[in-house]
């Protein structure tokens, strides 16, 4: 501490009392304890690993594996190597970590904006969704899914069979009602709303309102004869089934397979890609010298859509799909994502998503009621106001928490090792460690990667935030 | 200059009625359901939903739920709803597991030792509670390992950890867990605000490391590699290990509540502390560290409900914890079927939730309490 650096002499302490000697000595004990621990630790294992034959080094990771594995998204084997396994593991890690955090993210910011929503309907349903899902432990979720809704699905034969959805154009009765109905909800929504008498009456057209706009929408997507019970004549057909099963073994989807002419498409998503970059550029770069504003999000959107879209259709679509088919006992073709897969999928985002939504909220309740009062005098209509002035002070403190969210889903994706989804938990730390015996190898290869996962996430992190920072804070 | 413009008023503007007095169950329903269109469709999708789900739901769990069977037959018979019956015949087992029937009163003793325990140290305002913390983690683990295991000096027969689990396994886990973290979590986040950088050193790496690996490969190292660190002799009981591992990784995640705590303390206490001439472990016992860990009680309950769901991850070393024991009741051939799987699901799931959104509104009442006594 700053005792006697005054310039002025050193006070006589006896050593013993010298606070720079008494840290020293902590230290020193402090490291002696630490890593003669350390050493006790290491020196026993020696010992037992050779007492009980337990190999030392890692001559295993060249070795056969001699098992399968029932997702792989490199070649793999049998006859392959544990090393293989490995690198089999992490990327089925890094595939549900991917999709969950996607998942997580939309569903996160939906619920979180929800519970916010001046709506009682929406504002409930998310207050349910968040506090029920929080507060069960993931892996009872898990098992939920995986046990209780996946397991007794139907066998292949019986498959729920999703109806291919056709659009055509509504009769006409099914047109005039819904005309009818969506006049009479906008003249009774501007009833309500100039009416301004908080009373019954206004009530009564607000729900009137509603009541139209609901027969509207129904008319129009199923036809007016739904509402006697016979579907039909709306915008909405329902046809055969659209080659997406769920049964089982897993749920199907339909393959894509690409073609030689892709590689066109993939070329155009590029250029539009650097099109968009160099224009967002521009634009900036034109606002800030002549405060003209550009059209930026729209014109990177139709890029980075019309151009494939474009090569897509010149090249005479070079994508089919490859349906799966009934044959026998299961199904032939198409790709089939395992129930492992969905379980785990399902509980890691809908477990995250409900703690992402309460980042979201306390990020979008942070920022003070002042900024949107001001965006308002400003002129800023309701969605610039979210999108220019609220979400960018919002996101400052979100972000943090919603990284470690992120991490916690990755991390939390080693559960799949109870359902039995081959991710590096189950196969390396599981199978691997079971065939080869090398435990403190393995854990430690496995730690590693978690770990490097989890710094490099959270270096990035700190750099964001470092660039991010108010100068004044 | 002097023309009129048309923009400009000549007379004052008329008076405008008062608002209208905003109240009332009808001004509620409109501003919540009905504030426009849009907000009045999304209300009535919601009640269409609820009108559409209610009836299933009470059907499944009441109407049809099957509430007294000895077996599963009468639950595997289609259309039969929840299982309860299973819920009350292996209400025993989900408690105890295969703890010795003739010695379950020892476990009762202990979790009712701990509710009072637990009672005293939460109630906000409750008398002594230096007595009480002393008795929570000092007192009540030591008594709660010669209850729970037998020790032959008090004439109570050993119990083979093996024979453990259940509810009350979990519990043991979350308590040990929490007793555990909070001095080693203190401990830590001291190191790693220590002056010192050895000591800073050695803090953070372990609390980074901890943190940055998932709860299962902590469990695994603490199990697997433990009996090697240590002399071939010792071989660590099969529940110490996972219980070493839940301290280890719990403690590191307190310390980070416990280190958000000490930065919120102004330096002056400290500056205050060192002029009254305290030494630094009389600092923070006397004055830091009371106010760091009342400031961060919400975070600390978070912790705490954290390990509680992880109690649940233990079953992947073969502790037979209560998601477990459900687990293999509901495997039973003599009750496994479709709705008992979800039936035991769905008790497990309550119980949990139970538990942890108790401890969540626990929370939530501190800190409204906390900020009111810092409101100026």
């Amino acid at each position: 501490m700053s005792s006697g650096e005054q310039g002025a002499e050193r006070p006589q302490v006896p050593l013993l009392h010298d606070p720079r000697f008494r840290g020293l000595v902590v230290q020193a004990v402090t490291a002696l304890c630490v890593l003669s621990l350390l050493w006790m630790a290491v020196d026993n294992a020696a010992t037992n690993m050779r007492a009980r034959g337990i190999p030392t080094n890692f001559d295993f990771w060249d070795r056969t594996s001699g098992f399968d594995v029932n997702q792989t998204l490199i070649a793999y084997s049998s006859l392959s190597t544990y090393g293989k396994a490995f690198w089999v593991g992490l990327l089925n890690t890094l595939l549900v970590a991917a999709i969950g955090v996607v998942v997580a993210t939309l569903l996160g910011f939906i619920l979180g904006v929800m519970r916010l929503s001046a709506n009682w309907a929406a504002r409930t349903f998310a207050s349910i969704y968040v506090e029920t899902l929080r507060n069960v432990p993931l892996l009872l979720q898990l098992l939920f899914w995986y046990n209780a809704i996946l397991s007794p699905l139907p066998a292949p034969r019986a498959s729920l069979a999703m109806p291919s959805v056709a659009l055509t154009w509504p009769d006409t009765a099914s047109l005039a009602l819904a005309l009818v109905a969506a006049g009479g909800a906008y003249l009774a929504g501007r009833f309500a709303r100039a009416r301004n008498e908080d009373d019954a009456g206004e009530v009564l057209a607000s729900v009137g309102a509603a009541l139209g706009w609901l027969v509207a929408l129904i008319a129009l997507l199923f036809g007016a004869s739904a509402f006697i019970g016979a579907p039909g004549g709306g915008l909405l057909h329902w046809g055969g089934p659209a080659g997406v099963y769920l049964n089982n073994r897993g749920l199907l989807i339909p393959e894509p397979r690409f073609e030689p002419g892709f590689d066109w498409v993939l070329a155009a998503l590029s250029v539009a890609v650097a099109l968009s970059i160099a224009f967002t550029w521009w634009a900036r770069r034109r606002q800030a010298l002549s405060g003209a504003q550009s059209q930026v999000g729209l014109v990177s959107l139709a890029l980075i859509l019309g151009l494939p879209l474009l090569a897509f259709v010149a090249t005479g679509g070079p994508v089919t799909l490859d349906y799966p088919v009934l044959r026998g006992f299961n199904f032939q073709g198409g790709l089939r994502v395992s129930p492992e897969f969905v379980a785990l999928l399902l509980g890691l985002s809908l477990y995250t998503a409900a703690f992402i939504a309460e980042e979201v909220r306390a990020g979008v309740q942070s920022v003070a009621k002042g900024q949107s009062e001001a965006a308002h005098a400003l002129g800023l209509r309701a969605g610039p106001t979210l999108r220019l002035v609220v979400l960018p002070q919002a996101m400052r403190v979100i972000l943090p928490p919603l990284t470690n969210q992120y991490l916690n889903l990755t991390k939390n994706s080693s559960l799949a090792v109870f359902i039995g989804y081959p991710d590096l938990v189950q196969v390396f730390m599981g199978t691997v460690l079971n065939q080869t015996g090398a435990a403190v190898q393995v854990i430690a290869v496995t730690m590693a990667v978690y770990l490097a996962i989890s710094l490099a996430t959270s270096g990035l992190m700190a750099l964001y935030a470092r660039r991010t920072a108010w100068a004044e804070r | 200059m002097d023309q009129h413009k048309a923009f400009l008023r000549t007379e004052p503007s008329p008076v405008l009625p008062p608002p209208v007095f905003a109240g009332g169950a009808v001004k509620w329903v409109q501003q919540n359901m009905l504030a426009g269109p849009g907000s009045a469709l999304f209300t009535l999708v919601g009640l269409a939903f609820l009108v559409w789900v209610t009836p299933g739901l009470v059907r499944y769990f009441i109407i049809d739920a099957v509430w007294t069977s000895p077996d599963g037959v009468a639950c595997r018979a289609p259309g039969a709803g929840a299982c309860w019956s299973f819920i009350a015949r292996k209400l025993d087992f989900f408690l105890y597991a295969s703890y010795p029937r003739e010695m379950v009163w020892r476990v009762n003793l202990c979790l009712a030792m701990g509710a009072v325990l637990a009672a005293w140290l939460l109630w906000p305002g409750a008398a002594r509670k230096g007595l009480g913390a002393a008795l929570f983690f000092i007192a009540y683990p030591v008594a709660s390992l010669l209850l729970l295991h037998g020790s032959e000096a008090l004439g109570l027969p050993k119990a083979p950890t093996d024979l453990w689990g259940g509810i009350f396994l979990s519990m043991i886990v979350a308590t040990v867990g929490i007793v555990f973290s909070l001095p080693g979590g203190v401990l830590l986040a001291l190191g790693r605000r220590s002056r010192l950088p050895v000591v800073r050193f050695f803090a953070t790496l372990f609390i980074e490391f901890v943190r940055g690996v998932p709860f299962i490969t902590v469990l695994f190292m603490a199990n697997t590699m433990l009996p090697l660190f240590v002399p071939a002799s010792w071989s660590p009981d099969r529940l110490v290990r996972p219980l070493v591992g839940v301290s280890l990784f719990a403690s590191a995640y307190m310390a980070e509540i416990v280190r958000a705590g000490l930065q919120a303390i102004p330096k002056g206490q400290t500056e205050g502390a060192m002029a009254l001439g305290l030494s630094y472990w009389s600092m923070m016992r006397l004055i830091i560290l009371p106010q760091a860990l009342t400031v961060v009680i919400p975070g600390i309950v978070g912790i705490f409900i954290g390990l509680f769901k992880d109690t649940t991850l233990v079953a992947v070393v073969g502790i037979p914890d209560f998601l477990r024991t459900v687990e293999t009741a509901r495997l039973d051939p003599a009750w496994a079927g479709p709705t008992i799987s979800t039936t035991g699901y769905l008790f497990a799931g309550a119980f949990y939730w139970v538990f942890c959104f108790g401890m969540s509104r626990y929370s939530l009442m501190m800190e409204r309490r906390l900020a009111a006594g810092r409101k100026r």
